[in-house]
């Protein structure tokens, strides 16, 4: 559906985009993860033709950004970061001057304001000057405004940041109510709301893309060594460590005593289902008792770290 | 073209949601009228000249309050990336703030008609530098909101927004009563230059294509500046 190719941007001297390809697919919910300045938010300004690109092409079905921008803005519904709104208007009236300029038809303007109201929960304040709302509100008001044309690509930029738990988990259910029907990027850093809400996840750092693919592929690919986690009782600390540790593909041992005086033990050991195996074999051969024996995932926190901090 | 309209919907009742129309049109009546009224008696004719040779010197500093904000409180409060997401060009924005411009000086205009009607009540007015007056009044308004709406593309700050537009309106008001700074080979161009000297020929009820063609090239150039400073932006 949309097709980037070789995008970059620069700013005077600061490369913000550099180089990034990738492909967006009909229906898929993606997310934009990186580190704040990693080029996110310059990332959608291009897409949704608010920036030109310094070189590269975007290409959205059969439209390209450079020659038919207006044809592509009217597919496209955004959400900048922190929804810039016109503050002394009524929200009545600025969700139907957006309409007006959407071009939604004069006789179903009406029915259509009120369904977003509806959608968004926005019913209640509709006669209040946008300056008067409070951080969720106005996101909400962005997010209809984003919905007006009944968009088939939807662009959010941090469409969470700044409000509280419960509008958060609001927001999130809106667009995985509308993720169902259209294709959804949106940008964010927080990474359990990208766990939550993607298909798929590209992680960007510094303008480039640093990882690409659905949260399970992600950890799957960053899983060279995985953690196992194995709790055992009447077992001496010493000689466990020894025979855990002789264990092929186990690469290093950690015990701690847990307070009910059993063995807390994590096992660095590779991702091979043999060594998981050869593992509980061990075990069985003893007279300890296993109580807990459980194969920690990487989480997507540890992954974003690894790929993003600078070493 | 639909689109520009819908933005000069939108900006026109936003001059009156805001208490800035009603401030601006106050002091315009309250400073025009005063000054007229004050000599009126005095010069004992029944002409509206006077009121008609104030007006650019007036315009120049309220108009570029009734611009000040168009571009720059859209860049300051980041609305315009909003704006530019929809399917809307440079053009449409541009023409639509313009056009809510014009709209707004001429409803500034409009109670000041009550000074012809109370003139010709009380002596034999001659109503055409009258009406040749309103329309150079119109004109020289677009002029200047053209001025006015470069100036605010310019910058994020309205302050400095209203304070380059007005710089730039005094100079092409007073450009041609300073004609006797200059050496005599420049005085043909620079007199030509100034807003004021056209004004006052179309005020005095002539209605000349050069003074008109000026004006709209004046208007032309700043409406094709603000475009190119705000495509430079992005």
């Amino acid at each position: 559906m949309i097709h980037i190719e070789n995008l970059s941007k620069n700013y005077k001297d600061l490369q913000a985009v550099d180089q990034i390809s990738f492909d967006i697919n009909k229906g898929e919910i993606l997310g934009l993860l990186g580190p704040n300045g990693a080029g996110k938010t310059t990332t959608l300004r291009m897409l949704t033709c608010f920036l030109k690109p310094t070189s590269g092409s975007i290409r959205v079905k059969d439209l390209t950004i450079a020659n038919d921008d207006l044809a592509i803005k009217k597919l496209m519904g955004y959400l900048p970061e922190s929804a810039p709104l016109y503050k002394d208007m009524l929200v009545y009236d600025y969700l139907e001057y957006i309409a007006n300029i959407r071009g939604v038809e004069p006789d179903a303007r009406l029915t259509h304001i009120k369904e977003l109201a509806q959608l968004c929960g926005l019913t209640n304040v509709m006669h209040k000057p946008i300056d008067e709302l409070s951080k969720g509100y106005k996101q909400r008001v962005g997010l209809a405004h984003a919905m007006m044309n009944d968009p088939e690509i939807l662009v959010l930029d941090e469409p969470t940041s700044g409000l509280d738990p419960n509008q958060i988990v609001e927001i999130r259910e809106i667009i995985r109510k509308i993720g169902k029907e259209k294709t959804i990027i949106l940008s964010t850093h927080i990474l359990s709301e990208a766990e939550a809400t993607c298909d798929r996840i590209v992680i960007i750092n510094r303008g480039k893309i640093v990882a690409d693919g659905s949260t399970e592929s992600l950890k799957q690919a960053d899983g060279q060594a995985t953690v196992l986690k194995v709790t055992l009782e009447d077992a001496d600390r010493g000689a466990a460590e020894d025979k855990l540790r002789a264990v092929e593909g186990v690469e290093a041992v950690h015990i701690a005593e847990n307070v009910q005086g059993g063995l807390d033990v994590k096992l660095t050991c590779d991702a091979k289902k043999a060594t998981r195996h050869k593992v509980y074999a061990c075990i069985k051969g003893t007279d300890w008792v296993l109580s807990e024996f459980v194969l920690e995932t990487q989480t997507l926190e540890t992954i974003f770290r690894n790929l993003t901090q600078e070493k | 073209m639909k689109q520009a309209l819908h933005i000069f919907k939108k900006e026109f009742s936003g001059y009156f949601i805001s208490p800035i129309a009603y401030i601006v049109i106050a002091i315009f009546l309250v400073v025009t009228g005063w000054f007229f009224f004050t000599t009126f008696f005095l010069y004992n004719q029944a002409s509206l000249r006077n009121f008609f040779s104030l007006l650019p010197l007036i315009f120049s500093f309220v108009i570029p309050a009734v611009t000040m904000r168009l571009f720059s409180e859209e860049l300051n409060v980041g609305s315009y990336e909003l704006l530019l997401t929809m399917p809307v060009t440079f053009q449409d924005v541009i023409l639509g703030k313009f056009m809510a411009c014009i709209a707004f000086i001429a409803a500034m205009l409009l109670p000041t008609v009550s000074y012809p009607i109370l003139v010709s009540v009380m002596g034999d007015l001659d109503w055409g530098p009258v009406l040749g007056g309103y329309l150079g009044a119109l004109l020289l308004g677009s002029a200047f909101a053209a001025v006015g709406l470069f100036a605010s593309s310019l910058t994020r700050n309205q302050i400095v927004a209203f304070i380059v537009a007005t710089a730039i309106c005094f100079s092409l008001t007073l450009i041609d009563k300073m004609l006797f700074f200059l050496p005599q080979s420049l005085l043909g161009v620079m007199a030509y230059l100034g807003a004021g000297y056209h004004f006052q020929t179309i005020s005095r009820g002539i209605i000349d294509s050069r003074d008109i063609i000026y004006f709209f090239s004046v208007a032309f150039v700043g409406l094709y500046a603000a475009n190119l400073s705000m495509q430079e932006k992005y």
